[in-house]
């Protein structure tokens, strides 16, 4: 090969290939990152403006009575006891169900499994399940816990379709907080002649505790917010009583809400904006719980 | 406290139980085992449910019919089945809302990780998961009373439900799904590439188009695509905002149905266990499942035959 062929002299060189042209491209740069910022602000801006619409609305309505009055046709009368209520005794049963089945699940996948098919499977399945629509868990909690399993439109029934909801998040968030806890504490444990269950349930779990909880309340957050599932198994919007036991019919804050929202009367949407003003000052409040929980956790490593 | 001679040691505590401890062990294994199975268990009741009521349903109403119906009336005396109609109206917001959560999420994802401080990125990313935290019922409400409002002062022959504002605000709420897993995979991209491209010369903008983007390509089309399943999957924005009223088209302006505006319909006004309402209910809740199913395993497939690996 002759090296005379490839010399750049030979070539008529294309000049404007190696102007770089500078003054253009920082200008495109500066719009570039404008662009960007613009877009983080207009996010920023969208949950100011829905805040503060919110705020505006609800905030005249918002007094005791509004808290302690039952459901009414009238909207000076109405309130939101009935669904303060049901979503707590809804949360009761979605935590006594969810946290030992979550924990557990994630303790087997983290803690106990080989690697055979059953880990596998229980792995995609739970992969799959957190892309499911809410509603379609609602479909199933229709079918299953209304009608086979005859628990009516009640608090269980609810209750038991939002636990299969937050499931796949929790038993994520578990195992998640039990691969944080140094593998050392495994490894002494086991020198010392105890057996893996009695390791975890002495050392890891303690240790992981407040990174389990930190997602336990993230998960129940998630849940207090849901209504699809909820409407699609049949929770009634007007209820003008407390839930005595898990069988007792009952509506929660969200579905007190879409009730209110989809009257055509204005006095109703300003008692759904209170509604919505005592929902998420509930999930701040949680959503602070776990960041404080969160924090303590890492400063105390 | 006493210590124990060595001559006579304490059974328990030099002889532990080894056979009941093991025993305990099998057991939560057992047990813990069982609540993993949970999972499986939900996965072939959704199945199970969806087909059971689904497979009535077509003994009663054709295949065809189903899908090439060009009316939805299951509710009214002369009934019509068509898929269709629903379906429009959800491909319709779908697409409205990821018009909308596209470039936002995207651009507030290369704004996080390429262009925010670190002091900027601890304030800008709480504030995506309060956006992420918003119930959706919230949304709806914004959308329906004050969205389309707002959009009604320049359009006027916007109607009071329609898709263009349940699209929108859809398009806010799945906007940080977009940003915070695109932004995982941009950040995840190694800092070595970026210098390589600013050694030959090139700016920041073209750094990121030309590097960076290509580089962290498969997570952000993944989350794009689980966005979409999201919106397809949504229900409290488009029962409040789009409306009830089953029409086939585009109009974004008019009230639609979607999927999911049907379910809710339907379960407010207590079908009747074997009606053809309720197995309606379970066929459209079957169709819902394959679309957002097929998403998934396209998004995760998406991720696997894609993923650029840089050790």
């Amino acid at each position: 090969m002759n090296i005379n062929d490839t010399s750049p002299s030979d070539r008529p060189i294309n000049i404007e290939l190696f102007k770089p042209n500078l003054a253009k491209r920082y200008n495109l740069d500066r719009i570039f990152a404008f662009m960007a910022w613009g877009a983080t602000t207009i996010a920023v801006a969208i949950l100011a403006w829905l805040l503060f619409t919110i705020l505006v609305d609800g905030i005249g309505t918002l007094n005791w009575n509004f808290i302690d009055s039952f459901a009414s046709r009238k909207a000076e009368r109405a309130g939101i006891k009935a669904a303060l209520a049901g979503t707590l005794w809804v949360m009761g049963v979605v935590a006594v169900f969810s946290f030992p089945i979550g924990v557990g699940a994630g303790i087997f996948l983290e803690e106990f499994s080989e690697d055979n098919w059953f880990t596998r499977l229980v792995e995609i399945n739970i992969s799959n399940l957190a892309g499911v629509p809410s509603i379609i868990y609602g479909l199933l909690g229709l079918a299953a816990f209304v009608r086979v399993f005859g628990f009516g439109r009640s608090v269980l029934a609810g209750g038991l379709t939002l636990v299969l909801l937050i499931l796949p998040v929790i038993i994520v968030s578990t195992r998640e907080a039990l691969r944080t806890v140094p593998d050392g504490i495994r490894a002494a444990g086991f020198a010392l002649g105890a057996t893996r269950w009695q390791v975890i349930w002495h050392h890891i779990l303690p240790a992981a505790m407040p990174g389990i909880l930190t997602g336990m309340i993230l998960s129940l957050s998630r849940a207090i917010g849901e209504t699809a599932p909820l409407l699609a198994i049949g929770a009634a919007s007007f209820i003008a009583f407390k839930p005595d036991s898990v069988f007792s019919d009952f509506t929660v804050l969200p579905i007190q809400i879409y009730d209110w929202v989809g009257r055509p009367k204005k006095e109703f949407h300003d008692l759904a904006a209170s509604g919505i003003i005592v929902l998420m000052s509930v999930l701040l409040l949680m959503n602070a719980g776990a960041i404080y929980l969160r924090n303590r956790f890492q400063q105390n490593r | 406290m006493t210590v124990q001679s060595p001559s006579t040691p304490s059974q328990s505590l030099w002889r532990p139980n080894r056979d009941r401890s093991r025993l305990i062990q099998t057991i939560v294994k057992c047990i813990c085992g069982a609540f993993a199975a949970v999972s499986i268990v939900t996965t072939l009741g959704i199945v199970a449910t969806l087909l059971f009521e689904t497979i009535t349903f077509l003994q009663e109403i054709p295949v065809w019919q189903f899908l090439t119906d060009r009316k939805w009336t299951p509710l009214f005396a002369s009934k019509e089945f068509g898929i269709f109609v629903l379906v429009s109206a959800t491909v319709m917001i779908s697409v409205i809302s990821i018009l909308v959560a596209m470039p936002l999420g995207l651009l507030a994802a290369i704004c996080l990780s390429e262009y925010a401080s670190p002091r900027m990125r601890k304030i800008l990313k709480p504030v995506l998961e309060v956006l992420a935290g918003v119930p959706t019922v919230v949304y709806g409400y914004f959308a329906l009373l004050t969205v389309t409002p707002f959009l009604q002062t320049f359009l006027p022959n916007l109607k009071g439900f329609n898709s263009l504002s349940a699209g929108l605000v859809l398009g806010v709420m799945i906007t940080p799904l977009v940003a915070s897993l695109s932004e995982d995979a941009i950040y995840s991209v190694p800092q070595r590439l970026r210098d390589g491209a600013y050694a030959l010369g090139t700016t920041k903008r073209e750094t990121i188009t030309s590097v960076v983007l290509p580089a962290a390509l498969s997570g952000i089309v993944s989350s794009l695509i689980l966005a979409i399943s999201r919106a397809v999957g949504e229900t409290m924005i488009v029962t409040l905002a789009a409306g009830a009223n089953p029409t086939l088209g585009l109009n974004p302006f008019v009230p639609v149905m979607t999927m999911t505006a049907f379910i809710v319909q339907v379960t407010k006004g207590d079908a009747v266990h074997g009606s053809i309402a309720y197995q309606t209910l379970f066929a459209v809740g079957t169709t819902l499942f394959l679309i957002t199913l097929a998403l998934n395993i396209f998004s995760f497939w998406f991720v696997r035959r894609f993923r650029e690996k840089y050790d």
